[in-house]
This record gives structure tokens, sequence and C-alpha cells, in this order.
């Protein structure tokens, strides 16, 4: 549904975009995760028909950015990231008209489903510039959906709103999302594992890694770290953990605790857990570190990015702490 | 053509909904009132002369050129841009040129409303003169101004579009106005073509000189509709410009 390839857009000599390679299908919600400055806004402008690429191709629903700008702009709905309304408007006239741009027929109607879907009911009779920052958030959703898009484009559409408001939200994005195409931009990592099919982490314009959530954890572990105590004296049981077979390192941490490298294929932690108490050891804690989008997204985003190929990335989520202490330690 | 309407529709019912707008509508109405109340008292306490309606017109002038178009047309695009609202349109289906002729279109068919309201004017003292006043004279003088106002607004619009910031679009759009009002004025003490070209080149020396005088002549309306086409293709050309930038 939305093809983007070797995108690049230029500010006079910064670099917001660059070169830039994509897709995403329909009935897909494709997470767009980055820093604030990551060329996200910009790719969905161009993406949208507002401005156009430096160079590069871009198309949505096979209709070129660029030479069917207004075809494509029929079928995308769009969020931008300062919600654009009229504060002069009342709600139900303020998406009358968009709805009336967009040609829909049986405005009123339309109006009102949209308003119902983003629970603005109540308040349709409001003008805009009484709305709460929360409620003109869901305007501006309301708008974006108006027309029934095929494809869905939201920068930051849970910013501004309360626990309960996000989750709803987020619920409608997903309804949404079972049959239409949506790119959401974000930089709340929870909310881009909890709503996306696929996740695109970008920064300085950059992709520094695709995938599913899912994989990309599993992809950032590597190999899975494991915390273990013992009551008493710690250091007998590290050599009883270093005879386990497949274990990769073992080391005493600074809390006086253990902790060992467990490959990602196999679970050792019920063979550790036999060894140490035929070892007469009295097990405490035998815990499986779980890394989440958190650590893999400043991971990534800290380092400057050269040209990074798959392998590369591979490596980079692979790489060990260790590994991100030195390479802040260098960044400073 | 059918989002041209919508926008223009959309922008003239906002006018309905913005205080700046009645102050106007007021301000031009008392002016009009004030100078008409004069004509008839002097003309009545004297017995010289009879009250022409063209004296009340030509003070018209004065706030819908200070006042109505630069304020009226002020925003129409610059506020778009700064609230970010342009960027919604520009992502709607919509031409970039059915957003400018819209807005000037909405603008233009407001400020023809308060002109409208004046015709009350004409209207009383058509009852006060003996034997009523010159109804022809009259139209031309309303099509005079209704053309000049287009180009007006047309050139509001432009300079709307040129800003982000709406006072500087005032601004601009105040100087734009006064120097095309005034840049007849050496034409005066200059012969040959300078002085043709300057006299042409005035935007109230076209209405003045004819329309005033019941004398409707195509040459003007052709002046005044190219004005406000070339205005208008200049602010569609700026819109796109935005694009790029």
């Amino acid at each position: 549904m939305i093809n983007v390839s070797g995108l690049t857009k230029y500010y006079g000599v910064n670099c917001a975009v660059d070169n830039l390679t994509f897709n995403a299908k329909k009935g897909e919600i494709l997470g767009f995760l980055g820093p604030n400055g990551a060329g996200k806004t910009t790719t969905m402008r161009i993406l949208t028909g507002y401005m156009p690429p430096t160079s590069g191709k871009a198309s949505v629903g096979g209709f070129d950015v660029i030479d069917q700008s207004l075809e494509v702009r029929k079928l995308v709905g769009y969020l931008p990231e300062t919600v654009p309304l009229y504060q002069d408007m009342r709600v139900f006239d303020y998406l009358k008209f968009m709805a009336e741009l967009r040609h829909v027929s049986d405005v009123e109607e339309k109006v009102d489903i949209v308003l119902e879907k983003v629970g603005m009911v109540e308040r349709s009779e409001s003008f805009i510039s009484k709305l709460s920052k929360g409620m003109r958030q869901r305007v501006g959703l309301a708008q974006a959906l108006i027309h029934q898009p095929e494809v869905l484009i939201l920068d930051e559409p849970t910013i501004g709103l309360d626990p309960a408001q996000i989750i709803e939200v987020r619920k409608l994005i997903q309804e949404v999302g079972k049959e239409k195409t949506v790119l959401l931009s974000t930089h709340i990592l929870s909310e881009a594992q909890q709503v996306c099919d696929r996740v695109m982490i970008i920064n300085k314009g950059h992709i520094v890694a695709e995938d599913t959530p899912e994989h990309l954890q599993t992809r950032m572990v590597g190999s899975r770290r494991v915390t273990v105590r013992v009551a008493g004296e710690t250091t007998p049981a590290i050599a009883v953990i270093n005879k386990i077979p497949g274990i990769l390192s073992v080391k005493l941490t600074d809390n006086d605790a253990i902790q060992f490298e467990n490959p990602t294929d196999k679970d050792l932690r019920p063979l550790v857990a036999k060894a140490l108490i035929k070892a007469r050891f009295d097990l405490l804690e035998l815990s499986s570190e779980s890394v989440n989008l958190e650590d893999i997204f400043l991971q990534l985003t800290r380092d400057e990015p050269q040209e990074l190929s798959p392998s590369d990335v591979n490596k980079l989520l692979a790489e060990e702490p260790a590994g991100i202490n030195k390479n802040e330690k260098e960044g400073k | 053509m059918r989002n041209m309407w919508i926008i223009a529709k959309k922008e003239y019912i906002s006018f309905y909904h913005s205080p700046i707008a009645y102050v106007i509508g007021v301000v031009t109405f008392l002016t009009l009132g004030i100078f008409f109340w004069l004509q008839i008292d002097f003309a009545v306490q004297t017995q010289q002369f009879v009250p022409d309606i063209r004296n009340i017109l030509d003070i018209l002038i004065f706030p819908l050129f200070f006042l109505a178009v630069p304020v009226l047309t002020m925003r129409t695009i610059s506020d778009e841009n700064r609230t970010g609202t342009l960027e919604l349109i520009m992502t709607a289906p919509v031409r970039d040129w059915e957003l400018v002729v819209g807005k000037w279109l909405g603008t233009y068919l407001f400020i023809l409303t308060i002109i409208a309201l004046t015709w009350i004017y004409p209207f009383v003292l058509n009852f006060m003169v003996d034997p009523g006043i010159d109804q022809s004279l009259l139209t031309a003088n309303y099509l005079g101004l209704s053309l000049l106002t287009a180009a007006m607004t047309a050139i509001g619009v432009l300079l709307s579009s040129l800003f982000k910031n709406q006072i500087a679009a005032l601004i601009a759009s105040l100087g734009v106005l006064i120097i095309l009002w005034i840049i007849s004025a050496p034409a005066q003490l200059m012969q040959g073509i300078g002085a043709d070209l300057l006299r042409h080149l005035s935007i109230t020396d076209h209405y003045y000189e004819t329309f005033r005088y019941g004398i409707v002549d195509l040459k003007d309306i052709i002046f005044y509709l190219s004005m406000t086409v070339l205005a208008l293709f200049l602010g569609t050309r700026a819109v796109e410009t935005r694009r790029w930038r």
C-alpha cells in the first residue's frame, strides 16, 4: 500500500531524511519510532503530498506522491503533529467542512459516526477553542477518519491524551488497522510495542532497525542474561555453573550476584538450578533479564549510524551491555 | 471547482463568528451615516444644492481601503499557515488554486455584503430628493466599487499568502494598496508614455475617472478583472512554492 524507495529530503543543507526505503502492506500497522528530529514528520509529510522529496520515490496505493498527488491525498487520512483545527468553528461544523472537502456522501451521517467513534458526540456543538488538548486530539483523529481512508497516517496520535484516552485511541487504531494500512509515529516505545505489527526505528533520517516488536526483542537479547543469587558464599557457585555445558560466560556482579549468558535457542535455567541444589547451595533467585524495546531503542539511536546493513544491525543488537557503556563513554 | 465553493462558504460564514468583521461593518456603516447626515443637513440649511449620492459613496472608499480589505484579508492564508491548518488543506484533495480562489471569494462576498448594506443611504435619499436619484449612475458607482474591491481583495489575499504573521500581511497590503492609489499622482507633473502608464496602473483612477460619472468602460472592467486574476495567480504560486521550502 505504501512504497518508499530511496527517499531523501534536505532542508537547505540539513538532511532530514536520508535514503529511506520501506513498504507497508494493506492491513498492517507500521510503527515509526525515533527520537525527536529523526525525520518521522518529514517522511509523513512527503507521503501525504504536503511537500515533495529532494530525491527518491514514494507511492501510496500505487499512486506516485508527486505526479498523482491528488489521488494519493484522496486515499490518505492524516493527523499532523500539531493538530490543525479552526478555533472559531464548532466541532460538528469543522468535521462537516472536512467531509465536504473530501467529497463524502451523506456528510452529516458520516460526521455522527466518526464522532461516536472518537467519543465526542456530546461535545459536537462546542467551539473548538473551548476544548481540552485531549479532546482536540480526538477531533483531529476524527477528521483523519471521516472519509474512511485506505491509508491512515498519524503523527504522534496519543500525545496529550490521558491514560484512559490513550488506551481508547490505541484500540481505535488497532480496529482501523485490521482492514486499512496505518502508519503511525511515536516516541513512546510501549505504544509501538502494543499497537504495531511492525516497527521501524529511525534515527537521523536512517532506518536503524525494522522488524516485528517481538523479533526486535529476541534479536536484541541474542544471548539472554540470567541473574543467580545463592545464600552464603557466592564464588564457589560460579565454578558449578561454569561446568554446565552451553553456558557462554559467567561473572560476578557488583552486588554479589552471579550473572551468566544463556544462548537464546536453549533455556539452561533448569540445569543451573539442579546443579546448584545438587552442590548443596541454597538457591535464592534465578531470574532472566528481559530486554524491552526501550533498551533497543536507546542502543540504536544513541550511536551515529553509518550505512547499516542488516547484518550490522544484528551485530549491534547482539552487542554486550558492556559495549553500550563503552559507546556511551565515547559518545561523551 | 466544488472545493473552491466549499472553502468560500466556510470563509464567508467564519466572518459572522468574528468580532472584527462586525466592528468593520459597523464602522463602515457609521462613517457613511455621519457623512450622509452632514450632506443632508448642509443641503437643508443652505438650500443651495441637491445632495449627491456620489459624495457619500466617495467616503465608502476609505473604510474599504484602510479597514475592510486589509483587515479581512490579512488572516485568510497567513493564519492557516500559522495554525497549521494549511497542512490540513494541502493534504486534502484540494488544488492550490481552489484554496486561494476560495479564500478570496469568501472574503470578497463578505465585503460585498458590507457594501450592499450601504445601499440603505441612496435608498433613503431617493425619497428625499425630487425627482429621485439617477439609478443608472448609482448602478455604475456600485459596479465600479465592486470591481475595485475584487482587485483589492485579491491583492490582500496574495499578500496574506506571503506571510506567516497576519500583522505583517496587514501592513504589507495597506502599503501596496496605498501605493497603487497614489501612483498616478506624479503623472500630473509628467508627460508622455510614463504618465499614461502611471495613470493606468492606479487602482483608483479607473473608478474615479469613469464609474463615478456613470461611465461603464470595458477598459476599466478588464483592468480590474485582470488585476484580480493576476493577484490570485501569484497567490496560488506563493502557496505552491511553500511546498518546496
